[in-house]
């Protein structure tokens, strides 16, 4: 018993021996500085994704046959709001009016200043109206116009709610392709 | 390569900044330079009329009111005039947590895109939120805030551009809520909530 005893306190001793030996500063030099670099690359990640291009899932009916109902991946350019850039014809990704945790696809059909016609309810007869749409707003659709809540319900849009401009479907493969101005 | 060494240094080392700190200003906390009487007493800024200038890029946005005007600034980077400018208005602190889930409470200070100009930014006092009732000011009538909005209005009501002109404002034009006062020394502070009770009723 004694002699299990004294190899464990040797043991030990040993032990305290290797732990003081660890390289300790080194260790936290390095971990910090892997630490750091994570952090910027997560910062440069937010920053392209904020100011340049990102991406985003859409689905839903109300861009088909634009965008599938499934849903498709979209890459989004956040240049042409912020320089204003934006044309009519445009698919717009934008925080819906109606809840601002909820962003949505659709596409512009009016800028400020023009007068957009529209069909009160496509389902329904032909009755249209026309609207002007005022400074710092834009009048936006979705392609599918039977299944879609857009300016025809809660009115023009302004402009700060867009959030970028997707032009090109990365997702599924067979649907890559850039995203037309179909007018 | 001896004298490249220290300027390649002193590049990577300000880009690692720049991009911490925008990062960090979009998403946790920022700063803004006020200018405008729309928000007086709450925020006292220098009388409106001095250029706020849109050279350069700095860490301060500057917001210049000019009676019913307000316009988003980029101060010089020159830093005694950035100085000078800065002494004259209130700096308060900007805090984007609020946005993650847009919860917000009666009374606090937001700032927010104006609905007639993305590139404007104006600082109001959020006084309904969604599916309130309230009594639009000066009238007899009571608006019911749509889903997604809300009424922003001045503090000082003779000098605001605020919902009273271009209505309820959707909440995915608010960019950040003022927390506190951080410049002058002597106007450090909480900015404190002010319910208006009276007028609002909630639902």
């Amino acid at each position: 018993m004694s002699t299990a005893g004294s190899r464990i306190a040797s043991f030990l001793g040993g032990a305290a021996a290797r732990f003081g030996k660890v390289p300790w500063r080194e260790i936290r030099e390095e971990a910090f500085d892997r630490a750091v670099l994570v952090l910027k690359a997560a910062c440069f990640v937010h920053v392209v994704n904020t100011y340049v291009v990102g991406i985003a899932f859409v689905r839903g009916p109300s861009m088909l046959p634009t965008i599938n109902l499934t849903g498709d991946v979209v890459a989004v350019e956040r240049v042409s709001p912020r320089w204003g850039s934006l044309a009519v014809g445009d698919v717009v990704i934008l925080l819906s009016p109606e809840n601002p945790r909820k962003t949505v696809a659709k596409r512009v059909l009016g800028l400020e200043g023009d007068a957009v016609t529209f069909l009160i309810d496509p389902a329904r007869g032909s009755a249209s109206q026309t609207v002007v749409v005022p400074g710092g707003h834009v009048w936006v659709q979705g392609d599918n116009i039977y299944s879609s809540r857009d300016s025809r319900q809660f009115g023009p849009v302004p402009y700060g709610l867009i959030q970028g401009r997707a032009f090109c479907k990365v997702w599924p493969p067979e649907a890559v392709g850039l995203i037309g101005q179909k007018l | 390569m001896g004298t490249l060494n220290p300027l390649w240094f002193f590049m990577k080392k300000s880009m690692t900044v720049a991009l911490f700190g925008i990062t960090i200003s979009d998403r946790y906390a920022t700063v803004y330079s006020l200018t405008g009487t729309s928000m007086s007493p709450t925020f006292t800024t220098s009388s409106p009329g001095f250029p706020g200038y849109l050279k350069g890029i700095s860490f301060v946005k500057a917001i210049q009111a000019k009676n019913d005007q307000m316009f988003i600034g980029y101060v010089k980077r020159n830093l005694s005039k950035l100085i000078r400018r800065m002494i004259t208005g209130d700096i308060v602190l900007v805090e984007k947590f609020c946005l993650e889930k847009y919860k917000f409470s009666r009374g606090d200070v937001i700032a927010f895109k104006s609905p007639s100009d993305h590139k404007r930014e104006f600082v109001k006092r959020l006084i309904a939120l969604p599916g309130d009732s309230m009594q639009i000011p000066d009238t007899s009538d009571i608006l019911k805030i749509p889903e997604g909005h809300c009424w922003v209005e001045g503090d000082n009501k003779e000098f605001s551009l605020d919902s009273r002109h271009f209505g309820p404002i959707p909440l995915g034009l608010v960019q950040g809520r003022v927390t506190h006062i951080i410049w002058p020394p002597q106007r450090i502070s909480k900015v404190e909530r002010k319910v208006a009770m009276e007028r609002v009723r909630s639902t």
